[in-house]
């Protein structure tokens, strides 16, 4: 398990997470996107390329980060997740609240 | 109690039961029909149709019992869990003293297999967390997040806990429940199913003596009726003693919050759209700037809801918005200062109601367009309105809520969500905590009277008759908690009615002597046997007698939830206290039930005054007065409760 942010300036951060994202590393992500926008990048794209497993944890801490970063005036988008994670998200509704972008890169550039 | 599962009843046991249940539903059946039918005294319809509506509850009531027994399941122990699984202790606590919670959370600790264990301290106090240091158990408390937003009380104490832990099993215990080293080794195997999201064990208390004047323990519902609504799939959470998978929780907390979110941005475009219409209607919005304004508001408030009803996705339909919206004020703020000021009075009132009134957004949009605004405020509104129902959820603490917070019973909800999204629960028949009752008749009835409302309140926020999800037995068993709370009406009718016998004269019953018995007494013999054979052993009478003695606390409850939930007052919520409360014999507290009581003995002597006179009618007389008897003999349970002066352990005993 691993994140990298990268700053891509205009105020946007990508977070590129590797492994699994569960219960057990959903708070990292939670201190990661709060660290982000405490550091000015309120506009956050996850990169869930990497992520081969999501869990109901794993989707709190993305609308934590929604949270979070939307108070500062900013947004959390998520881009290229796989297909488990992409039924995860269609089990339990979340697509009807994040859009799935196809590459972090663009997710605020579409 | 107290001993491990039970080996399995017979298959002819469950036979004899379900045979009762039968029997006594068409006995019941042919007797109501006939009261309604063939009986009913319509010269005194008042009370005639009265007693026949309780008499047509109270058998809906044991019709419901009877098909909660129809499938009662013994559990064998489950086998043993996988040795790798993590789990979080949570001890919930919000004013009990330090003592009771250390030595719950030095029991916690000694539980066998690996866990974590987590004091959840509502109260954060000091001393509470030096208690926990001291025994190296986790220590939580609400975070800035929580300041001036709804508290929730022990569902958002718990939904505090699950954001900051990451076991993926949550044994949940009241500050008083203390557990048995075993208890996560019994249960946790469950869970090798994965539609296994709760095991709920029974609660019984160590302060409570044989004859258990409060009626603390609950014998029949942590027993017989639990095992029957398992049977349907349907054992319900009861708050403490029980375990649940967090998977399952969160699950439940996300699903909620695309629904709510839904719900709330709807909401929201509607109402911000009547407004907006409003505004448009004022004098100074005659102003070409505010013309311009209204008119690109307007246009991304309709975009925006022709986005979603296309299938947009809400978080980035949502975002679009605000800041369409955030560009006209800004710009309009640049143009006209003068404006502004004159609103900034109004806004800043509108924006205190709307944050208070934020948990009920229906409310707030009332609030809005009943106001009159100049169009600039309005712009400032529609804003504060969206803002506060952005998917951010700004107006609670955190946006996942898994804990349901719709009733101050939270446990009740968050299990028929938890059905209604597919889960399974299992209630394990196996004392494995050992709690503390309250010691005195005020507190005994503040725990009953808060159980009643939040049954009440999910009652009426989310009947279970139309939730989707449910199976037509998981609703029934659900309703038929819910049903048995309205006992408190038909108690009131089955004590006036042979009181006003007995003083007036007047039957609600139109027949013969003979005819009435040939009726009743088959369907209350049968009804008495369902009741003996089904609780196996138990003693229920103590039960029984609580279940029409509190007809006030069950009638108080019916009244201010709809009060709550229909009109939005508060409950007059309170903490049950742990300890007891010192002082005399407290009758205020049951002064319905002491009128009630002189009623029916001045109502006895007038009636056999009556007789001896020749006025009252024998046979009648005589059927009264037995119920008469049958009414100050259940109401009698409550002397010695009022009497209680708490527990004191025998020698012997030990």
């Amino acid at each position: 398990m691993q994140f990298t942010v990268t700053d891509q300036g205009d105020g946007i951060a990508v977070v590129h997470i590797m492994g699994r994202l569960n219960m057990v590393t959903a708070p990292r992500l939670r201190e990661v996107v709060a660290a982000s926008v405490a550091a000015g990048q309120n506009r956050v794209a996850v990169d869930l390329s990497d992520v081969d497993f999501i869990d109901s944890s794993g989707l709190g801490a993305l609308i934590g980060g929604l949270k979070v970063t939307r108070q500062a005036g900013g947004d959390l988008r998520i881009a290229a997740p796989n297909e488990q994670v992409r039924l995860v998200l269609q089990l339990t509704n979340m697509e009807r609240v994040l859009t799935a972008y196809p590459a972090a890169s663009s997710a605020f550039h579409g | 109690m107290g001993k491990p599962v039970r080996p399995a009843r017979s298959a002819a046991h469950l036979l004899l039961v379900r045979v009762a249940v039968l029997v006594t539903v068409a006995l019941g059946a042919n007797y109501i029909l006939w009261r309604w039918f063939f009986s009913l005294n319509w010269d005194a319809w008042w009370i005639a149709v009265a007693l026949v509506l309780a008499e047509t509850y109270s058998l809906i009531d044991v019709a419901l019992f009877g098909l909660t027994m129809w499938r009662a399941r013994e559990r064998e122990l489950p086998t043993a869990p996988a040795a790798d699984l993590t789990v979080d202790v949570f001890i919930t606590t919000y004013n009990e003293p330090v003592e009771m919670v250390r030595r719950t959370a030095l029991a916690a600790r000694g539980i066998r297999y690996p866990h974590s264990t987590f004091i959840l301290d509502d109260g954060n106090r000091p001393e509470m967390r030096e208690a926990a240091d001291q025994l190296g158990v986790g220590y939580i408390t609400r975070g800035a997040d929580w300041q001036n937003r709804p508290l929730h009380a022990k569902a958002g104490n718990l939904n505090n806990a699950l954001m900051s832990t990451a076991g993926e099993f949550l044994l949940i215990l009241d500050a008083d429940q203390v557990p048995l080293p075993q208890i996560l080794d019994h249960t946790l195997g469950y869970f090798a199913d994965p539609k296994i999201a709760l095991v709920q064990t029974p609660q019984v208390f160590e302060n409570v003596g044989a004859a258990d004047p409060l009626g603390s323990q609950a014998p029949l519902f942590y027993g017989p009726i639990q095992q029957g609504k398992d049977g349907w799939n349907a054992a319900f959470f009861c708050g403490s003693n029980a375990l649940l998978r967090r998977e399952a929780l969160m699950q439940l907390g996300i699903t909620r919050y695309v629904l709510e979110m839904e719900r709330a941005v709807t909401r929201a475009l509607t109402g911000a759209a009547r407004v907006l219409a409003r505004a448009g209607r004022a004098d100074d919005a005659q102003d070409p700037f505010v013309q311009a304004a209204l008119h690109e508001v307007g246009a991304a408030i309709s975009d925006t809801r022709a986005a979603i009803a296309a299938g947009e996705t809400i978080g980035p339909a949502t975002y679009t918005l605000q800041n369409r919206i955030t560009a006209v004020s800004r710009d309009l703020v640049a143009v006209d200062l003068h404006l502004l000021t004159l609103d900034l009075a109004v806004i800043a009132e509108l924006q205190l109601e709307t944050d208070a009134a934020s948990a009920i957004p229906a409310h707030s949009l009332e609030l809005l367009a009943a106001r009159d605004l100049s169009p600039l405020g309005a712009l400032e509104s529609v804003q504060v309105l969206l803002r506060s129902i952005d998917v951010d959820r700004a107006d609670e603490a955190q946006p996942l809520m898994p804990l349901a917070t719709i009733s101050v019973t939270e446990d009740m909800a968050t299990s028929m969500r938890l059905h209604g999204l597919g889960f399974s629960t299992v209630y394990h028949h196996e004392t494995l905590a050992i709690g503390l009752a309250p010691e005195d008749l005020g507190t005994m009835l503040t725990q009953r009277l808060r159980w009643a409302q939040g049954t009440m309140q999910v009652m009426m926020r989310e009947n279970p008759l139309v939730q989707r999800g449910l199976t037509l037995p998981q609703r029934l068993m659900y309703f038929s908690t819910m049903w048995s709370y309205l006992s408190g009406y038909a108690a009131l009718v089955y004590f006036a009615a042979p009181a006003v016998f007995l003083c007036f004269g007047i039957l609600p019953v139109n027949t013969t002597a003979l005819e009435f018995f040939l009726r009743f007494l088959p369907f209350m013999i049968a009804n008495q046997l369902l009741f003996i054979l089904s609780s196996h052993g138990i003693s229920t009478w103590r039960g029984q007698q609580y279940s029409l003695a509190l007809f006030p606390v069950w009638i108080k409850a019916t009244t201010t939830a709809v009060a709550n939930v229909v009109f939005h007052r508060p409950l007059g919520f309170a903490v049950t206290p742990k300890t007891r409360q010192e002082g005399a014999a407290p009758w205020h507290l049951i002064r319905p039930q002491i009128i009630v009581a002189i009623v029916l003995v001045v109502a006895t002597i007038i009636g056999v005054t009556r007789l001896a006179l020749g006025v009252g009618e024998p046979i009648g007389t005589f059927v009264n007065l037995a119920w008469v008897v049958f009414d100050l003999v259940i109401l009698s349970v409550l002397v010695p409760a009022a009497r209680y002066q708490g527990f004191t352990p025998k020698e012997t005993s030990r």
